[in-house]
């Protein structure tokens, strides 16, 4: 009972806060060396809540620690008292000076721990965190609420530490403990200068009905959903940069055709494919209105530039050679694309009207589907280098340098990597565990997680 | 007054006097029924009823065949009819019949003498299902013809037509051509395939060129090109999918199709 009746206590301080949010931010971040280690204990929920606090201690751990931008400290290494709210912690006694005894025995008279009722308990070790993420749910009037607190833990007092003292409403079951964990990590995150992935989405190809159709699933993997059905190959989606359009690829009418869907509602937008034995591999402009693709008009194949529905379409390369999988970059002033026009398919990069072309990867491999960063200046893409023909690996390029690191190292085939909107998380397919499946990692190519597992499952679009 | 009375009152004796002498009048009893009526005479004895012969041959027919009812009717007849949509027939005479299914006929005959029938049954079996109908002879044997078209294979990332490519394709070309001329409403698809190791949308252009290398082979040998269709499948529909060369080889291929 008296956790809720404290769930409208600091609310008022919850909106000071936010006007006071930039300058935390830069406490926040002052003097790290590495990532700030932040303490996670797993949170109670009072009555009907509790059953639903697995599932958000989860979602709360896997945000945090799947961003990238935090050491977790394991809860094995906790204080044992976990407090659920600021008056839960106690100062430690002023320190006295020691009573001398003729036996030296001083201990047990001045305790150096508060069992965790002490802030600097955790930052003691064996925690040593930074930072302590904290707090508790309960049920109110039919909602499921979060009283989430964030601390700095080098602060004397709660109030004087604290970065984020907010509420977070949800639905009375899982989904709503998802949606007020999610919503908790992306504050956390977003403190420290990251983007939280919660509400963005992943397109992508399963042919887990028997045929290759488009589909599409949330972050984690949750949610998975059919998008087209046409019983035939459909694949290569691309995401227009504002989330309610997809652009993908289909032999539905025999030969290999575009089409452009809006998403919600899903409907065909009609898109008109000039005349050619192959119009395929669509992707948006920046701006989201027009649609950057490879045709076999006039030969195979040459990358051309049309509005949304495919009209006033103009060729921005020859046909000598197979172009294919044009990218027009976050900036919209350049395209990366794929192309045999001198050996094995590599990257090259082109202006928007196709002069100074240039080759981005070296020559040696081969090199495909190539994704740009959202700053624009960097790209992802996979590559066949020190290995045998067809064993692609994720690399990642600067595009201006042509520096570029590798982040998978041969556990089975990598391709089609795409980034997350963060810039910190790519999706991509791989086939180390099996059949091709769609995985994620971060952009130093850690932490891979797999997000699907029924049939086979590629060409990962991450986007809103 | 009185005298009114006096009348009224001889009036009423003479009916009342009526009345009793009728009332003493007894009603005699019925009469006894009548002696039962003497037995008719006996009736002139009858001519013969019509005597008929009437079969049906064959008495057993398939389904579409017919078989003829032959009949003789004798004695005094008056009017010969068959039913089943017959009628009216002489008396002596046959009929090829068709029944759709088995059916009795009877046949009347009336006479003096009285009426005789007599029946006929022609039992129709249905025919042996028929062979289910052929497909459209021209679409199988185009199915069968091009199956013997010989695919054109390739080197890895390339779509020039290799020596045993121009070979094979050579031979097609005719092959291609009399089909061609067999079936003059058909197409022909020209499918590119790829094997899995490059990437698959760069696979998607090699498909489409391979394809399109094949029929520019063709049609420089006469095959009319605006009956042949190209189709890139990429790496999509391999023949074969084991990871090795030999395997590979077999999925890097122009095949022949019939067009949709």
């Amino acid at each position: 009972m008296k956790k809720l009746i404290c769930i409208g206590v600091p609310v008022a301080g919850a909106l000071f806060l936010l006007t006071a949010q930039q300058d935390r931010t830069q406490l926040f971040l002052k003097g790290q060396a590495g990532p700030p280690k932040i303490a996670a204990p797993d949170f109670q929920g009072s009555g009907d809540a509790q059953k639903y606090m697995a599932a958000f201690n989860q979602t709360l751990w896997s945000d945090l620690e799947g961003c990238g931008r935090f050491d977790l400290v394991p809860k094995t290494s906790l204080p044992r008292f976990i407090p659920q709210q600021p008056s839960d912690f106690q100062m430690p006694p002023p320190a006295q000076p020691q009573p001398t005894s003729r036996k030296g025995r001083t201990e047990l008279s001045a305790p150096q721990t508060g069992g965790g009722r002490w802030m600097k308990d955790w930052s003691a070790p064996p925690a040593q965190a930074d930072y302590l993420a904290y707090g508790y749910t309960g049920v109110s009037n039919g909602v499921l609420v979060l009283q989430g607190w964030l601390v700095d833990l080098a602060k004397d007092t709660p109030a004087a530490g604290q970065l984020i003292g907010k509420r977070y409403l949800g639905t009375v079951d899982e989904a709503g403990a998802r949606k007020v964990a999610h919503e908790f990590a992306a504050d956390i995150i977003a403190l420290s200068g990251g983007t939280s992935l919660f509400g963005t989405h992943i397109y992508f190809t399963s042919n887990r009905t028997g045929h290759k159709e488009i589909w599409a699933m949330d972050f984690d993997g949750k949610n998975q959903r059919q998008i087209t059905h046409f019983n035939s190959i459909t694949q290569y989606p691309s995401l227009s940069p504002d989330g309610t359009k997809i652009a993908f690829t289909s032999w539905v009418h025999v030969q290999p055709a575009i089409f452009v869907f809006s998403v919600d509602p899903v409907r065909d937008l009609r898109f008109y494919n000039q005349t050619a034995s192959v119009n395929g591999t669509p992707s948006f402009t920046p701006d989201g209105k027009q649609i950057i693709y490879m045709s076999a008009a006039g030969g195979c194949c040459g990358i051309f530039i049309a509005n949304l529905d495919g009209r006033g379409f103009r060729r921005i390369s020859s046909s000598a050679s197979i172009d294919t999988e044009p990218k027009v970059s976050p900036k919209g002033n350049d395209i990366v694309f794929v192309s045999g026009r001198s050996g094995p398919q590599q990257i090259y990069r082109m202006n928007m009207d196709g002069a100074d072309m240039e080759r981005l990867t070296p020559g040696n491999g081969e090199a495909s589907n190539p994704s740009w960063h959202p700053n624009g200046l960097m790209i992802a893409f996979a590559w066949t280098q020190g290995y045998a023909t067809g064993n692609f690996n994720i690399f990642t390029m600067d595009v201006a340098t042509r520096k570029y690191d590798q982040l998978t190292h041969s556990e089975g085939r990598n391709e089609n990597p795409s980034w997350a909107p963060d810039g910190a998380h790519l999706a991509f397919s791989s086939t180390r565990s099996g059949g091709k499946q769609i995985w994620t990692m971060l952009a130093n190519g850690t932490q891979p997680q797999r997000l699907t597992s029924v049939g086979i499952n590629e060409n990962p679009v991450w986007g809103k | 007054m009185f005298e009114k009375r006096k009348y009224f009152v001889i009036g009423l004796a003479v009916v009342l006097a009526m009345f009793a002498a009728g009332c003493k009048k007894k009603v005699p009893p019925p009469p006894p029924p009548p002696a039962p009526a003497p037995a008719p005479p006996a009736p002139a004895p009858k001519p013969p009823a019509p005597s008929i012969s009437f079969s049906a041959e064959p008495t057993s027919i398939q389904r579409g065949q017919s078989s003829t009812l032959r009949w003789q009717v004798s004695g005094d007849v008056t009017s010969v009819s068959i039913d089943n949509g017959i009628g009216t027939v002489q008396n002596t005479g046959n009929r090829r019949v068709t029944p759709a299914d088995s059916a009795t006929y009877t046949l009347t005959a009336t006479g003096a003498g009285g009426t005789s029938t007599a029946a006929a049954t022609v039992n129709v079996s249905a025919p042996p299902p028929p062979p289910p109908p052929p497909a459209p002879a021209p679409q199988s044997t185009l199915d069968q013809r091009l199956a013997d078209v010989q695919d054109a294979y390739f080197d890895y990332d390339k779509s020039d037509i290799r020596p045993d490519a121009r070979d094979a394709l050579t031979r097609d070309a005719s092959a291609l051509k009399s089909i061609l001329g067999d079936f003059p409403n058909a197409s022909i698809v020209i499918e590119g395939h790829c094997d899995e190791r490059g990437s698959a949308e760069y696979n998607l252009g090699l498909g489409d060129r391979r394809a399109t290398a094949a029929k520019d082979f063709l049609v420089g040998l006469g095959v009319p090109g605006d009956r042949l269709k190209t189709i890139s499948y990429g790496k999509e529909r391999p023949q074969c999918t084991e990871s090795n060369e030999s395997c590979w080889q077999k999925n890097r291929r122009a095949h022949f199709a019939p067009g949709q």
